[in-house]
């Protein structure tokens, strides 16, 4: 993921840039923070409360500005002009399917138009590599945003051949006021995996960023309303999971909530729905995800991505490849060419070309990672590198690697989200499948090998919403994704993601004669 | 069918200079015969320009260079479907950018009004472009629960070189309903024009290497039927015909393909539509969505609504009103902006109108207004409208695909159903009622591709549309539209298990099944 300026930009990522334009600039110099209020409307409020809070550069733990903090007040606000916008009649409502991704498109059009100062802003404010914000992060954004923008006009209900003497079909309406609360380590993409098929099924939304990361989605929130979205279709509410977040969970008049971050936050808004008023609930949760590597798979191919699959932004990402099974004759190759791998890394300021790594999001999560390699170190995983902090400003981790890890150490049990990697070995195929499955979680998978009925046996028996065969951490806006088990619930992108967004009308009219 | 935007429409622009060669493999190309033809203006009878005009030997290369675009392992066979998508976007940008020009262009050389030009056709091109642009990741193949320990997917793939032969009623927007579908699966493309009207689409070839598409994914020869046209129905190396135009032609492209290579067909032919209009319906709105449905684009529509049904106790209403509609229906130059009506698309097809006419006359329609040319020069035809009309004379079986129209008497659902349907074509059909179960009852019985309730010509490109019968087959737009340009190609897979391999032999009582198994 190393770049240098001017360098061209990869084949795959050419559809996320803009045709014929081939290179990664420079991040910008200067710029300046415009937006650091509340959404509603198409307008931008302070606080009821008139408090604010902080918004910190995690490389230099400094102070970049103050944010309006919503809270309940502000959520109510938001709700009713969401509900607002979404009255039968309204503008939103009448609109042609095919001209909500008219906007769509527009919007996507802006962000790309304004991609240079978003991803600078994502990597001073959520201590991303710039070249991963640039080229992944809007890349990625501008392309959610296109495949949902041509899905409002596809989304197609039914006929139904129904007994007896009736005409039934079916319509796909949208579920109304949606919540949407997303987290830190992707802010705009997961904006964009949000806000895509929400609007292009015609819903409202009430979104809820990050405290940590909250200024690139409010920059978006200006490009909505010069897309051209009406008043009250897209809201944004920046403040904090207990007060607003929560306000939004158990909102009486929000229909739908849609969360991404934490099994444990994941836990309180469902319960916070079932004691509210039932609102649909999509999840999209933690994970400890096994990347599994056979003796006959390529090495090199599979040192890489497991090194990519855990080290990528730091490793915070839910789908990091967190617990590596390597089958036990390759074993000590592998953890030597991994650790030889983690240690190229340079970490620092991630606006700096040569950068590999940044700082976590905060403190508390640099404290957490911290806590729990002390842990590895004592129930007794072997730290072959890295293993402490980096540098004495900002929060920095060093990429570290353990082997010998065993099923029962916390470092193979928890979700560490941080540049942790643990190497387990493995003998059978049975015992690894029964190992890997062996978790609450069940987000993604990876299995390296160049035998294709392993291959298919092991894709069939892993439980994990993804599983990649001889790669990993491979996200298209076409291909679902989502959680087994308390990874979540529901599935994000592809055509399956517009399930979470739509309530299924049937249509039965009586008629007097029936014919095929 | 008119947009419902009413925003602000661009003067037409002046027209220079027109692409008149062969696009092939994104260059410009002479004839190989050097030979060429007039293009006209059907408002004056003048010549445009000449344009190469392409036979076998042009659409030879025109194929080769398709073919080559298709190989396996070329930049468009390697291309991510969104990318394709993408391409199909910028193309639609580019033809919005020049929208003003194409609608100039196109009303120069079909006679169409400026405003249609302008807001129907290239508002409906745009619309289709963008449409299938999303499509082209979004078309998914299945995985498949097959018996036994197999893994099972299927593959959406192109079919491959793809000849589209287009009309001259709606040459823009029938390009994009040809190429949408085509380009958003992953064909490649050889397209011919219709002789009449040549000149918008050879700019939209322009577009189309401006866009980015690779050399060869489109390729258009412009030419004629029995030449060019047949070259490509009996070619061995296209794998798929589309066509749309006349039920004649239609035949001799569907004998062509069985003749040689059994290529894939598609046609969207003729029809003779019937428009029933019940007398609970709102009478005002359905004179005039029936004269709308009949006099749309001079009435060369292959849906136009040429058989207008009444319910009796509204008959003599409904027929004075309509005839009082198509006196004022304004006929003349197609750039003035109260023109409604322009010319027919040329001399051919102004005499046969005129021959329906008498024809009409002579078996003893009554002719209530219209009937003859309506200028001295240029294809222009009087909006003209027949009362008392036979279901057995002429002019109520035939397709005249001019501005006449048909008015006929019924009394009840049933016998109405039944003159509707008995016709050899079966593309479009409209019921105007208010009654919930006769409009239910009438969508179910009439044999077409497509019946509009309380309305006419409504197009949509999420829409499917073809023909019952002799109208056609298979379906254009939506996402039934993209079915006519794909191979399904199923992908079984033998996942021999991991563990207790011969768990299946011991217990199969038959030998028949142990050997079917290994």
């Amino acid at each position: 993921m190393a770049t240098n300026e001017g360098q061209k930009i990869p084949e795959e990522e050419q559809t996320a840039a803009k045709l014929g334009e081939g290179t990664i600039p420079a991040p910008l110099k200067e710029w300046k923070i415009q937006y650091t209020k509340i959404f509603i409307n198409n307008e931008w409020h302070n606080s009821l409360s008139g408090k604010k809070f902080p918004v910190f550069n995690p490389a230099n733990e400094e102070k970049i500005c103050e944010v309006e903090e919503g809270d309940k007040e502000d959520v109510d606000k938001a709700v009713k002009a969401a509900r607002s916008a979404f009255q039968i009649g309204s503008p939103w409502r009448t609109m042609d399917a095919s001209e909500r991704g008219r906007l769509l498109n527009r919007l996507a059009d802006l962000i790309e138009r304004d991609r240079l100062l978003l991803a600078t802003l994502e990597s001073v404010n959520g201590g991303k590599v710039f070249s991963n914000a640039y080229l992944m992060d809007l890349g990625g954004c501008v392309k959610i945003l296109r495949y949902f923008a041509s899905w409002a006009d596809k989304n197609q209900g039914r006929t139904i051949p129904i007994d007896g003497k009736y005409f039934s079909y079916t319509r796909h309406e949208p579920v109304g006021v949606c919540g949407q609360i997303i987290p830190w380590n992707f802010p705009l993409l997961m904006l964009a995996w949000k806000l895509g098929p929400a609007l292009c099924c015609g819903n409202t939304v009430v979104v809820k960023p990050a405290e940590q990361t909250p200024l690139t989605a409010l920059h978006v929130a200006s490009l909505v309303k010069e897309a051209g979205f009406p008043p009250g279709v897209v809201n944004i509410v920046p403040g904090y999971g207990p007060t607003a977040g929560e306000a939004i969970s158990s909102h009486m008049n929000i229909d739908k909530v849609a969360f991404t971050g934490s099994t444990e936050v994941g836990l309180r808004i469902k319960e916070a729905a079932g004691k509210s008023n039932l609102k649909r609930v999509s999840l999209e949760l933690g994970g400890k995800s096994p990347c599994i590597v056979f003796a006959d798979s390529d090495m090199d191919t599979a040192v890489e991505f497991a090194h990519q699959g855990l080290f990528i932004h730091q490793g915070q990402t839910c789908t990091a490849a967190s617990r590596l099974f390597v089958e036990e004759s390759i074993y000590n190759e592998f953890v030597r060419r991994s650790v030889e791998r983690a240690k190229k890394y340079v970490l620092g300021n991630p606006l700096n070309q040569e950068v590999q790594q940044g700082p976590q999001i905060d403190k508390e999560q640099y404290t957490k990672i911290l806590d729990l390699i002390e842990s590895g170190k004592k129930e007794g995983a072997k730290l072959e590198c890295g293993g402490g902090p980096f540098g004495n400003k900002g929060y920095f981790i060093q990429p570290t690697v353990f082997s010998n890890v065993t099923d029962e150490m916390r470092i193979a049990k928890e979700e560490i989200f941080g540049p942790v990697q643990q190497i387990m070995k493995f003998k059978t195929i049975d015992e690894v499948i029964k190992r890997a499955n062996n978790t609450h979680y069940g987000l993604a998978a990876g299995i390296f090998t160049k035998d294709l009925d392993k291959a298919l046996t092991i894709s069939s028996a892993l439980q994990a919403g993804t599983v990649w065969v001889n790669c990993y951490g491979s996200f298209s806006p076409q291909t679902p994704f989502g959680g087994f088990k308390m990874s979540g619930n529901g599935r994000e992108m592809g055509e399956y993601g517009l399930h979470e967004y739509l309530e299924v009308k049937t249509v039965t009219v009586k008629i007097s004669e029936k014919n095929s | 069918m008119l947009s419902r935007e009413t925003s602000w429409i661009s003067s037409p622009n002046h027209i220079s200079k027109c692409i008149k060669y062969i696009f092939i493999d994104n260059e410009w190309h002479d004839a190989v015969s050097k030979k060429t033809f007039a293009t006209i203006n059907p408002s004056t009878g003048e010549e445009i320009c000449q344009v190469a005009e392409g036979d076998k030997a042009d659409v030879d290369k025109a194929v080769k260079a398709a073919k080559n675009a298709f190989r396996l392992g070329s930049p468009w066979r390697k291309m991510d479907a969104s990318y394709r998508g993408a391409l199909l976007n910028r193309l639609a940008d580019l033809i919005e950018r020049d929208r003003a020009y194409l609608a100039t262009l196109e009303t120069l050389d079909n006679g169409k009004p400026y405003a249609i030009s302008y807001l129907v056709d290239l508002d409906m091109v745009l619309k289709c472009l963008r449409y299938y642009a999303g499509w082209a990741d979004k078309y998914h193949g299945k995985t498949i629960p097959i018996d036994g320990d197999f893994f099972s997917y299927t593959r959406h793939e192109p079919i491959g070189v793809c000849a589209q032969i287009i009309p001259w009623n709606f040459p823009l927007l029938m390009q994009a309903w040809k190429l949408g579908p085509a380009l958003a699966t992953g064909n490649v493309v050889v397209m011919k024009v219709a002789e009449q009207t040549p000149l918008t689409a050879l700019y939209v070839a322009n577009l189309i290497k401006e866009a980015g598409f690779p050399p060869g994914v489109v390729n258009i020869v412009p030419g004629f039927g029995p030449t060019a046209g047949a070259a490509l129905a009996s070619h061995m190396e296209v794998d798929k015909v589309a066509f749309t135009g006349s039920t004649e032609v239609g035949h001799l492209i569907q004998v062509a393909a069985g003749k040689s290579n059994l290529k894939r067909v598609t046609l969207e032919l003729g029809g003779k539509s019937p428009n029933i209009i019940m007398s609970d319906a709102d009478l005002d709105w359905a004179v005039e969505q029936a004269h709308f449905a009949l006099f749309f684009n001079q009435g060369q529509c292959c849906c136009a609504g040429s058989r207008t049904f009444v319910q009796e106790d509204i008959y003599p209403e409904f027929v004075e009103r309509s005839v009082a509609r198509a006196k004022a229906r304004v006929v003349g130059n197609p750039f003035d902006s109260r023109t409604e009506q322009g010319p027919q698309v040329d001399e051919e097809q102004f005499k046969k109108i005129l021959g329906y006419i008498n024809l009409g006359k002579k078996e003893g329609a009554k002719l209530l207004c219209g009937g003859g040319p309506a200028a001295d020069r240029g294809f222009f035809v009087q909006p003209t409208i027949f009362g008392d009309v036979k279901d057995n004379m002429t002019i109520a079986s035939e397709e005249i695909f001019g501005p006449v129209m048909q008015i006929m008497k019924f009394k009840t659902i049933e016998e109405v159903v039944e003159r509707a349907n008995d016709s050899k074509y079966g593309l479009a059909a409209a019921v105007f009622t208010r009654d919930l179960d006769k409009a239910n009852y009438l969508s179910q019985a009439l044999q077409a591709g497509t019946v509009w309730i309380n309305c006419y010509d409504v197009f949509g490109a999420q829409s499917p549309f073809g023909g019952y019968k002799m109208s056609g087959n298979g379906r254009e737009l939506g996402e039934y539209g993209l079915q006519a340009y794909t191979e399904v190609k199923t992908v079984s897979i033998r996942n021999y298990p991991q563990q207790n391999i011969c768990v299946f032999f011991p217990i199969s009582p038959s030998r028949f099944v142990i050997f079917f198994m290994s």
